[in-house]
């Protein structure tokens, strides 16, 4: 069955132009670095339960050392089923998810029904395959379908894992520590969702990539649950001082007014054809 | 997989870089650095895997399943890139059931083998794939054809591959017999991807085994805690 697709389909074999591309801009900055892509350094985390699957992820994305967002949103929607974790290049996990929701939104639309996990896993890995690592989205995916519930890992390279409960980020050492202890097999809704938020503040208090807040969103058969933020950081700044300037605090020194003279040229008026 | 491997430049790891963040060992690619075989029994074959999947020092995945099925009665064991390996068992996995299709009969492990060979000769300078192709089939019973890194294919009573084979060479060379029933092979299997996964660090976890002949396929897990032990440990 030919997959309907929003974008062309691409020609066969790897796809080098955009690593032509990099290569020629690393000469154009030969005196220092070339900008480094923003990379959302992050905690992600996701474990199957009794009634389906839990993903977990903090808000922190970094651009080298300064938080360039507090309240990013790594977990993307990818249909009504189905969820996915994106660590790694920001870039790349959001557009590779837009592409990869597109597609099975037309799939749904034409076959009338939900996609599977192991088809979006599938178009994911052909896709991270044929780019050959340049695109750099760890993704994990999680959803309910009618075959169950399903938790998978895509890498880089186009590598996929199936298993039971993950990390993945800059964090995923610490939040796999906090899984191994605590995962057990068919755990109950809230003790599921407190091992994610236990595993996301593992990774965010042992790794500086990681912060903020922490998003948890829960799929089972009946619906979704996108708790945005499930648990809110207890650091907040206060601050000292406003910011905002009561008017009068610049003075005016002089003021001119010059009116804009329009003239209407031309005037058509077009009747649509109504019915 | 009819692409054309014109420009073959390698642009390296360019995902992690020197002062990021982000640890090194998450750059690198998925390996399955691992320990696999295959022998041959009358009447079938037998064939083993660790279970460890390492992105440089860290296990990316402790469970792995190596062992897998390219049709009914025919099994490949992977070694090697994990994307590589995972890609071009499913590209054969399809030529394989299409061919079957065509022909209306079960296919031969020889014909498994040679669609491995020409993935793997073709594409040998992008690959990294190390590859044991076993199964049974009516004509010949139980084959195994090894398919290592840069595209060769040759039947073998029994092949080890992965980074944790060099352990067990002497091991095989000095305890294989040729005619051994299904138990002692599946015993062999057991004891020398211990002897592996001991000394070798990139291969680990727990022995994942299936044994291949007419009535079907039987596979079978070996936990951590009950791995043959040594003298030695």
């Amino acid at each position: 069955m030919a997959l309907s697709n929003v974008n062309e389909t691409p020609a066969a074999g790897f796809n080098f132009d955009n690593a032509a591309r990099n290569a020629a801009l690393q000469g154009l900055f030969d005196a220092g670095q070339a900008p480094k892509p923003l990379k959302t350094g992050t905690t992600i985390a996701g474990i199957v339960f009794k009634d389906g699957v839990v993903l977990g992820a903090d808000t922190r994305a970094t651009s080298s050392e300064v938080v360039a967002d507090k309240m990013c949103a790594k977990i993307h929607y990818i249909s009504p089923n189905i969820y996915c974790c994106g660590a790694g290049t920001a870039a790349d996990t959001e557009k590779t998810t837009d592409i990869l929701s597109s597609n099975l939104t037309i799939f749904s639309l034409n076959s009338g029904r939900n996609p599977r996990v192991v088809m979006a896993v599938n178009i994911l890995q052909d896709m991270l395959y044929r780019y050959h690592g340049q695109i750099g989205a760890s993704l994990i995916l999680g959803g309910v379908d009618c075959t169950g519930n399903h938790l998978y890992t895509v890498g880089p390279y186009g590598s996929v894992n199936k298993v039971p409960y993950l990390a993945m980020g800059s964090g995923d050492l610490a939040a796999l520590g906090i899984l191994e202890d605590g995962f057990r097999a068919d755990l109950e809704l809230e003790k599921a969702k407190e091992l994610v938020r236990a595993s996301i503040h593992a990774g965010i208090m042992s790794d500086l990539g990681s912060g903020n807040n922490i998003d948890i969103c829960v799929i089972t058969r009946q619906g979704v649950d996108y708790i945005r933020p499930y648990q809110v950081s207890q650091y907040k700044d206060n601050r000292k001082i406003r910011y905002k300037y009561p008017a009068g605090t610049t003075p005016v020194l002089t003021e001119k007014v010059v009116p804009l003279k329009l003239e209407v040229v031309q005037e058509t008026v077009q009747q649509m054809d109504t019915v | 997989m009819a692409a054309v491997a014109s420009m073959m430049p390698m642009f390296g790891q360019q995902i992690s870089s020197k002062n990021d963040m982000v640890p090194d060992w998450l750059g690198q690619e998925v390996s399955t650095g691992t320990t696999i075989m295959a022998v041959e029994y009358d009447g079938g074959v037998v064939i083993g895997a660790d279970s460890r999947t390492t992105t440089g020092a860290y296990i990316a995945n402790r469970v792995t399943d190596k062992l897998t099925p390219i049709h009914d009665r025919i099994f490949c064991c992977r070694s090697g890139s994990a994307a590589d390996t995972q890609a071009i068992a499913d590209v054969v996995a399809y030529q394989l059931g299409f061919h079957s299709i065509e022909l209306d009969e079960p296919p031969l492990v020889e014909t498994a083998a040679n669609l491995f060979r020409a993935s793997c000769y073709r594409y040998r300078e992008e690959l990294t794939a190390g590859i044991l192709v076993a199964g049974w089939d009516r004509r010949k019973g139980g084959q195994v054809y090894s398919v290592p890194i840069g595209g060769m294919m040759v039947r073998q009573p029994v092949s080890v591959g992965g980074s944790g084979s060099s352990y067990i060479y002497g091991f095989m060379d000095s305890n294989y017999k040729p005619g051994m029933s299904k138990e002692q092979c599946l015993e062999i299997t057991a004891t020398a991807l211990s002897l592996a996964m001991e000394r070798d660090g990139s291969s680990g976890g727990v022995i994942r085994q299936a044994s291949i002949s007419e009535d079907g396929v039987e596979r079978r897990v070996i936990l951590g805690n009950q791995l043959p032990k040594f003298s030695t440990h």
